[in-house]
This record gives C-alpha cells, sequence and structure tokens, in this order.
C-alpha cells in the first residue's frame, strides 16, 4: 500500500505531510506566547493534560504572517523526539495516497520551501510537495546554525 | 548487592512459578520441544546468575542439567523419564536453595552429588529427592517470602502520568467549586477526595523511588579496571547508596556520574609515583557519596588528585577560541574552573583511550541541566577534585510560585525563592547604576532584573508598584526579579518542554494550570543569565579589589568609615585601628596637659574629643595601635567598613586628616593615623639631633603625602637648596631627574618610582610603599646616627 498523505494549505500552498507522523488534527483555542523563543515558535497551547508546542508554519518558512489571535487556528499535531507540537496550517483539506516516490523538484523554489521540502509526489490530485515535519519545526534559524 | 540478590530471587520464583506447568507437561511428554527450551533457559539463567553472585552449590546444579539438557537438545540424547526425574530434582533443589537465599539465610552446607550423577547417562541411582539439611525451608516458604510482584516501568509510568493528569483534573475542580461557591457537605467530599489522591501520589512517586545504589554498585569495578589499564591506584569509598531517586533519574544520571568517576582516575588521580613526588600517599582516594538536601539529590565525586588547572585551562580556552585575550584576564579562579564545561575544551594533554576527547563536560552539563539538576565544580591545584552533582528528587512535581507579566502568568521554582518584597516597600531601595538596576534589601545590595524587559513583554505597572522576588540559583548568586504580580504557590506537574522553547535558556519546563491553560515555568539560573546578571559578580568585585591591590595599594584598603564627635564623616584604615572600645566618661580626664583615657591598667592619649565629657556619658573610641604605641580616637558612631575606592584628594598641610576621598559614593575624610601618633603622641625618636631628610618641596604630592609620613618617621624636613647635610634623600621619579642643586654628601638617596610595576631595591621603592619606605626611614635614622 502506497504511503498515505495528509493534504494542508500552508500560505495558500497546497502541500503533503507523510500522514504517519500526524497525530490529530485540532482547532487550537488557547494559545499561550513563549517570551524570546524562535519566531516560528506561535506559543503553547494544551491538549487533553499535554502541552503542545506550537510552530508557526508560515513563519517557519520565513513568510509573513497576520495575527489570527481570536480566531480559531487548525492545526496538525505531531510528535517528535517525545514531544508533541501543533503546526499552523491554513487549513486541512484531504487524505490522498501518494502516487509515486518523492522526487527532486528541479523548479526554483522559496529558500523556506526550498529547505523544508523532501521532494514532490504524484497524487490522483497532481503534483504535491512534500513538507518534512522536522524541519518545520526547527524553523529558520536553527539550520542556518547548523549549516 | 542485598537489591541484586532479592532481584534474582524474584527472577528465580517467577521463573519456577511458569515452570510448574511445563515440568509435568515435560514429563508428560519428554519430546516437547517448546517446553525443554523453557526448562534449559531456567537452568541457564540461573546458572549465568550464580556465578555473579558466588553460590557455587547452585552453579553446579543448574550447570549439569544444562549440561544434560544441551545434550538433549542437540539430539545426542533422548529423554527418558529418568533423565526428567533427574532433572526435576534439580529443580527443585535450586527452588529449594532459592528460598534460603531469600530468607536471608547463609546457605547450608550440602552434597549435590548424588542429582549431578543421576543426570549423567545410563545412571542407575535413583533420583530421589532429598531434602535440604538443616534449614527449615518450608517453613520459610509461605511466611518469610516478602510478598512482590514485578511490574513493567512502562506501567509504573502510566499510572504515574494518570495521577498527575488526576491532580490536573482535581486542580481544576478545586478552582470551578471556588468560582460557584459550593456548600460545605460538597467542599467536605472535594477534600476528602483530595486527600486521597495526595496520597495516592505519594505511594505512586515511591513506587517509581530506587536506591542509589543500583547506580554505584558498578563504579568500583569500573574505577577497578580503569586504574589498572591506566596504572593508578585508586581506593574507592562511596557513602550513600540508600538515598532514594526516582528510578528515571537514575537513568538520566547515570551516563554523567560514569564520565565523571572516569574524568577523575583519568585525569585527576595521578600516577602512584608522582603521587609519592607531591607527598602524598601512593594510593589515590575517590569517593562518591549520594546525601538529600531537601528536594535535591547531592551527589559529590571527590578525588585527592592533582586537581584542574584553572590557568591551562584559560590557555586552552584560548588556543581553542573559546574565549579572548580580554575575558581571560577577567576569569575568577571560580570562573576559570568552569571553563571545563566548554564544548571542545579537555585538559588531557594526550588523548587516551579513556578521555581527554574533548566531548565530555560539555555533555555531561547539558545532561545534568535537563533534568532540572546543576554541576559544581571545585578545586585546589594539587591537592584535588570536587564535583557535585545535584539533581532534583524526581522529574515531576514541583511546588512552585506563579506570577504575571500583564496577563501572562509564569511559574517560578519554590526552590530558587529567598523572599518576596515589594518594590515600593520601605526596606527597599531601588537605584540605576549605568543603565541596570541594583536592588538594596534591608542594607544588602542585589542586581535587579525586570522580567518584563527580559521577556519583551509589556507591563501596565510603574516599577515601584512591582513585586520583588529575590532569587538564588542552585550554584549562584542572589538577584531580584521583578514582576508585575504574584500569586498562588502551587504544586505544579513539570514536563519538559520543547528544545524550541529550552533554547531560550529562560524556561526549566511547562506545565498546565489549574485552568488546564500551559505555564512556562521559568529556571532561576537561565534568567540570570539571559537578564545579564554576572551569576559571580560580587565575587568578581572582590577579586577586583584584591588585583588593585597588588596594583595600587591606596586603592583597596579596607576603611572604617565613622561620624566624630563633631559629626563629620571620616575614614581611618582598618588596620591601624585595634579594637572599639566604650567607657564611662569619667575615664577620660585633664591629665599631664592633654586628654587621657584609661582602658583597665592602660592609660592613653586620647584624641577626636575637644574637652573631658561629661562623667554621665558614654564615650567610644577606636584603640589605634602601631605596634607598640596606642592612642584613642574617640568617635560617635561607625557608619559601616568599606574600601576607599577613589583617588586620594590630599589635605592642604599635614593634619589629622590626610585627604578626602569617596568612599561608598560620598566623601570622606581619612583620618592620617601618622599624624595622629607623630603630633598627638608625641612619639618621635628621641636623640640629640633629629635625622634630616631633603625633600623636594615644591612637589605638592612630597609637601602633601610624603613629608608628613617623613615627618611622622621624627625626621626633620630641609628643602632641596639647604646647606646643611641630610641623613637621606627622597626623590621622586627617575635617577635623570635633575637635582643638581642639592648638595652631595648626603648620606642615602631614595628613589620613589611612579608605577608599582617598577622593580624595587633598597634604594628604590614604589611610592605607596608605606611599609618601605617607613623602613628605608628608619634604616637611614639608624646610619645617620651611627655615623654621628
Amino acid at each position: 500500500m502506497n504511503e498515505l498523505l495528509l493534504v494542508v494549505r500552508i500560505a495558500g500552498q497546497r502541500v503533503a505531510i507523510p500522514a504517519v507522523r500526524v497525530e490529530s488534527v485540532v482547532e487550537l483555542d488557547t494559545l499561550i506566547p513563549v517570551p524570546r523563543a524562535a519566531n516560528h515558535i506561535a506559543g503553547l497551547s494544551a491538549l487533553r493534560s499535554r502541552v503542545l508546542t506550537v510552530v508557526c508554519c508560515r513563519r517557519s518558512l520565513m513568510l509573513s504572517w497576520k495575527d489570527r489571535t481570536g480566531e480559531v487556528l487548525e492545526a496538525a499535531v505531531t510528535e517528535l523526539d517525545g514531544h508533541h507540537y501543533a503546526l499552523i496550517v491554513d487549513g486541512v483539506e484531504d487524505v490522498l495516497e501518494a502516487l509515486s516516490d518523492p522526487t527532486p523538484v528541479r523548479a526554483a523554489m522559496g529558500e523556506g520551501w526550498e529547505r523544508v521540502s523532501t521532494g514532490m509526489v504524484e497524487t490522483e490530485e497532481g503534483a504535491l510537495l512534500m513538507v518534512d515535519v522536522a524541519a518545520l519545526i526547527a524553523g529558520p534559524e536553527a539550520t542556518r546554525i547548523a549549516a | 548487592m542485598d537489591d541484586l540478590i532479592a532481584d534474582f530471587v524474584s527472577e528465580c520464583r517467577d521463573m519456577l512459578e511458569n515452570l510448574g506447568g511445563e515440568i509435568v507437561a515435560w514429563e508428560a511428554q519428554p519430546g516437547d520441544r517448546a517446553r525443554l527450551d523453557s526448562i534449559f533457559r531456567f537452568v541457564h539463567t540461573v546458572k549465568g546468575n550464580c556465578g555473579f553472585f558466588d553460590f557455587p552449590r547452585l552453579e553446579a546444579l543448574s550447570h549439569a542439567a544444562e549440561d544434560s539438557l544441551a545434550d538433549v537438545r542437540a539430539g545426542r540424547r533422548q529423554p527418558d523419564p529418568r533423565l526428567v526425574s533427574a532433572v526435576l530434582a534439580v529443580i527443585d533443589r535450586i527452588g529449594e536453595l532459592v528460598e534460603v537465599i531469600a530468607a536471608g539465610e547463609p546457605l547450608p552446607q550440602g552434597d549435590d552429588t548424588d542429582l549431578i550423577e543421576a543426570l549423567k547417562p545410563g545412571s542407575e541411582a535413583p533420583a530421589a529427592p532429598a531434602p535440604v539439611p538443616a534449614s527449615p525451608v518450608s517453613a520459610a516458604f509461605g511466611a518469610a517470602a516478602p510478598r512482590t510482584i514485578r511490574l513493567s516501568v512502562d506501567l509504573l509510568d502510566r499510572m504515574m502520568s494518570g495521577v498527575s493528569d488526576l491532580v490536573l483534573a482535581r486542580n481544576e475542580l478545586a478552582r470551578r467549586l471556588r468560582d460557584q461557591g459550593a456548600d460545605v457537605t460538597v467542599d467536605s467530599a472535594f477534600e476528602r477526595l483530595s486527600g486521597i489522591i495526595a496520597e495516592m501520589r505519594d505511594a505512586i512517586t515511591r513506587t517509581r523511588m530506587q536506591r542509589i545504589e543500583s547506580l554505584f554498585v558498578g563504579l568500583p569495578r569500573m574505577v577497578r579496571d580503569l586504574s589498572a589499564e591506566l596504572g593508578r591506584q585508586v581506593l574507592v569509598d562511596i557513602d550513600g547508596g540508600d538515598v532514594e531517586l526516582d528510578r528515571e533519574m537514575i537513568e538520566m544520571i547515570r551516563d554523567p556520574l560514569t564520565h565523571i568517576v572516569r574524568n577523575a582516575v583519568d585525569h585527576g588521580i595521578e600516577l602512584p609515583a608522582d603521587r609519592l613526588k607531591a607527598g602524598k600517599r601512593e594510593i589515590g582516594l575517590l569517593s562518591v557519596s549520594a546525601r538529600q538536601s531537601g528536594n535535591q539529590i547531592l551527589i559529590d565525586i571527590v578525588d585527592d588528585g592533582r586537581g584542574i588547572d584553572g590557568r591551562r585551562l584559560v590557555e586552552k580556552a584560548l588556543a581553542a577560541g573559546i574565549i579572548d585575550g580580554s575575558d581571560a584576564a577577567r576569569l575568577s579562579a571560580k570562573d576559570q574552573l568552569q571553563l571545563i564545561f566548554e564544548a571542545g575544551l579537555s585538559t588531557a594533554s594526550a588523548v587516551t583511550n579513556v578521555s581527554g576527547r574533548g566531548v565530555g563536560m560539555d555533555v555531561v552539563r547539558s545532561n545534568v541541566e535537563r533534568i532540572g539538576g546543576v554541576v559544581e565544580v571545585e578545586s585546589r591545584s594539587g591537592h584535588g577534585t570536587r564535583m557535585t552533582l545535584r539533581v532534583p528528587l524526581t522529574l515531576t512535581i514541583i511546588p512552585a510560585l506563579t506570577v504575571s507579566i500583564g496577563a501572562q502568568h509564569f511559574a517560578m521554582p519554590r526552590a530558587a525563592i529567598e523572599e518576596i518584597v515589594r518594590a515600593g516597600g520601605d526596606s527597599v531601595q531601588l537605584s540605576r547604576l549605568g543603565g541596570a538596576g541594583v536592588v538594596t534589601i534591608r542594607g544588602r545590595r542585589v542586581p535587579e532584573i525586570v522580567l518584563a524587559e527580559v521577556l519583551g513583554l509589556d507591563s501596565p505597572l510603574e516599577h515601584a508598584d512591582r513585586t520583588l522576588i529575590v532569587l538564588k540559583p542552585a550554584g549562584g548568586d542572589v538577584y531580584a526579579l521583578a514582576v508585575d504580580r504574584v500569586h498562588d504557590h502551587e504544586e505544579l506537574v513539570v514536563k519538559p518542554a520543547a528544545p524550541a522553547v529550552m533554547a531560550t535558556g529562560l524556561y526549566a519546563g511547562t506545565t498546565l494550570a489549574d485552568d488546564g491553560s500551559p505555564i512556562l515555568l521559568f529556571d532561576p539560573a537561565g534568567l540570570a543569565r539571559v537578564g545579564g546578571v554576572k551569576v559571580e559578580a560580587q565575587e568578581r568585585s572582590v577579586r577586583l579589589l584584591e588585583e588593585a591591590a597588588a596594583a595600587v595599594k591606596q586603592e583597596s584598603t579596607p576603611v572604617l568609615l565613622f561620624r566624630d564627635m563633631a559629626g563629620a564623616r571620616r575614614a581611618i584604615r582598618l588596620g591601624v585601628v585595634d579594637r572599639i572600645e566604650e567607657v564611662p566618661g569619667t575615664a577620660v580626664s585633664m591629665g599631664a596637659g592633654r586628654l587621657r583615657v584609661q582602658l583597665g591598667e592602660a592609660i592613653l592619649p586620647v584624641t577626636g574629643l575637644s574637652a573631658a565629657p561629661e562623667p554621665h556619658e558614654k564615650v567610644r573610641l577606636f584603640r589605634l595601635s602601631d605596634g607598640e604605641t596606642q592612642l584613642g580616637l574617640a568617635f560617635r558612631e561607625v557608619i559601616d567598613l568599606d574600601a576607599i575606592a577613589g583617588d586620594l584628594v590630599p589635605a592642604d598641610c599635614p593634619g589629622p586628616v590626610e585627604g578626602v576621598t569617596l568612599i561608598a559614593g560620598e566623601p570622606a575624610e581619612l583620618v592620617d593615623a601618622h599624624w595622629l601618633f607623630a603630633a598627638e603622641a608625641g612619639l618621635r625618636p628621641t636623640g640629640d639631633r633629629p635625622p634630616v631628610c631633603r625633600l623636594d618641596e615644591r612637589d605638592p604630592w612630597v609637601r602633601n603625602m610624603l613629608r608628613p609620613i617623613v615627618e611622622g618617621a621624627g625626621y626633620r624636613v630641609v628643602g632641596l637648596e639647604a646647606e646643611e647635610r641630610a641623613d637621606l634623600m627622597i626623590a621622586r621619579g627617575s635617577e635623570t631627574t635633575d637635582l643638581d642643586a642639592a648638595p652631595k654628601e648626603d648620606g642615602r638617596v631614595l628613589w620613589l618610582s611612579q608605577s608599582p610595576d617598577t622593580p624595587a631595591n633598597e634604594n628604590r621603592i614604589y611610592r605607596y610603599d608605606r611599609a618601605g619606605l617607613l623602613v628605608a626611614l628608619r634604616d637611614a635614622a639608624a646610619a645617620g646616627g651611627a655615623a654621628r
């Protein structure tokens, strides 16, 4: 069976996240800011007595982000190294089956996209960009330090 | 060791219990491979453990059974009923012996050869199960066996997190009940529930506790192997193994502890020959001890080896580019030691296969800090090193204080909090020095951090309306944190925060508040770091004073700041004050032309008083001493003990005041004790003719600073142009200074150098080297006297 992909919209683009990495899709109501944390860390939220670290995908991609405080934020919950993260996306669209392995994207993408993408996969609805959850969580600064 | 044996016993019991059915089934069907395998596994495990515990009887039994069963498994032998019953007899015997061990009795001497013989192929001996002699095993079976079960750690963890959630749910319920003002019956039921939950949490927490012995038990062996490999002789002393710690914590500190112990053997303890040379015993001592202190566990690893050379660390750090030259000069001894925690630094000159690859102490520290612990290092070069691991008792529940900035709440671990004061309170003074906040709380001056500024949050409060939390992070110095509001004390279930949050260096973890919203828990040491407070600021300033003392003596002189009888703010060098006396006014009287005070048997001249005091008055005196003579200086009150920090503005003419200087930010007159002794006590050396000193009186420094001292030493001072011969001439600057005007027949010339760095010799001393100056004056006077 082929890999299942969760299709989400980030900054208006449809991208795919491996569905196995996503525990659930939630709507965040509380968002407690974390002062002095990296820019893309939007804050903390709670889910069933677990603390979620909320990552803003737009900021992680170094794209503009308008303040949406007070709105309901849709987020994909994922786990990395024992910590739970909520990735804020514009919206969650669908679950699709991957029809191919990821292949490198040869077109020039934005710097942010370049960093988080793991390639392009074919689906019933056309080619989608695969994004790496860990790279989204790490954010632009961590990558720059590591480089 | 007892723990391990208990583990072994319970493991054996488990297996025996499970085997019970297997053995019967195997007896019925000797060809059943699965049954055979599980029996084989049992005897194999027993054999393995026996070797470790030194139970030769058990080992021989299990070994023999294992051999026979191995033959059967390899198809070299067919299981027959006789073999089966022989094996069963062995297993029964093992069971009996295990119970003896469990009862804590020594293993009875007994003969198992009959059973072992019975296992051999073709053996005719009937394998009659012989009872273990002289041991009431059957009685021990039921009564002495501790009622224990084995649980998986996963299950315990699940229980723990369940209880944590239960606590959170209770907290929320408590809040709801408060809001709704529930009636008394509900309240009392809730109280009861609350109590039960607390008790349960305690019990579950304790189930996760383990004796730290399990961590220590491997150390002697490790040290033995290591010291053999490295040619060291090391005696290990282990103490405090019965301290209990969360089992998770034990796992977390296993690697750091191992690393520190390895370092101690490899870098700390010297080779036996080197130790003898250093005057130590050949055998190095390494002691590892644990103790509980409040809600922390302290593990000390102390060696008596060569210690850590701070200077070499600095050199290494400079070479590795970790610090730059200007930093290096400012490091205190303690700072220098802290360098061992920097990444990429190793003091081992050669890389051994034990340590010295420059990975290590930085990892040790980050591992320990990750669990909310601290690593401290103390070392005296040549005498050894003490490393202390301070770790919290448990990872999960921390008593904390909730505080807020604006609308956002944070938590602060209660262990670090010393006190809480209002910024606007009477005992608190706020001041700013060069943009940095400094708070004086009841005379104690501590650096201040404004939380809202550190976090970059908007705060609606004026500074004076804030609350100050005085914090003392483990291993650091005190500072005050200004927050908007202080709320509740709460027991918080703290969970580690995500790396991106920890990267700020401010937080120790996250937790959920009563209402279920997340709260960040601060790391007090991290706050100090990020807030720019020098953790060792106090120590550093003292050290700067010491350094300055070596450079410019006047700048470090400790002085007593006092108010004299006229109310003037004055200071006197601490060194000349012998002690402070309080006498009744009657003790002070006019005698032989001046005021004198009676102190016990002695009558001392007294100064600082204009007239004899009223008899009922109390007079307070500094008892000054120059080593031989004493005199009293009356004063009204002592203000403080301080140090002269600024330049001394010399007095225009010699007198009881040497000059004016800034002390504790305000001008104070510095008392010239020299002048006091010289002028007031009339202590000039008696002789036919006072020695003569030639000085350049055009120089104001000479006139105001030097001349009083010279005169104090009993000299008559003459100018450069004076015709008469001087016993001593004192000149400033270098030899090239034009002194041609002076007659050449002077006894001796003493040069005063401007800088303390100029090498001193008998004819050249630093100009503020008062002691040197006095010696030279005395010598010259003596020489002059002899010449005459």
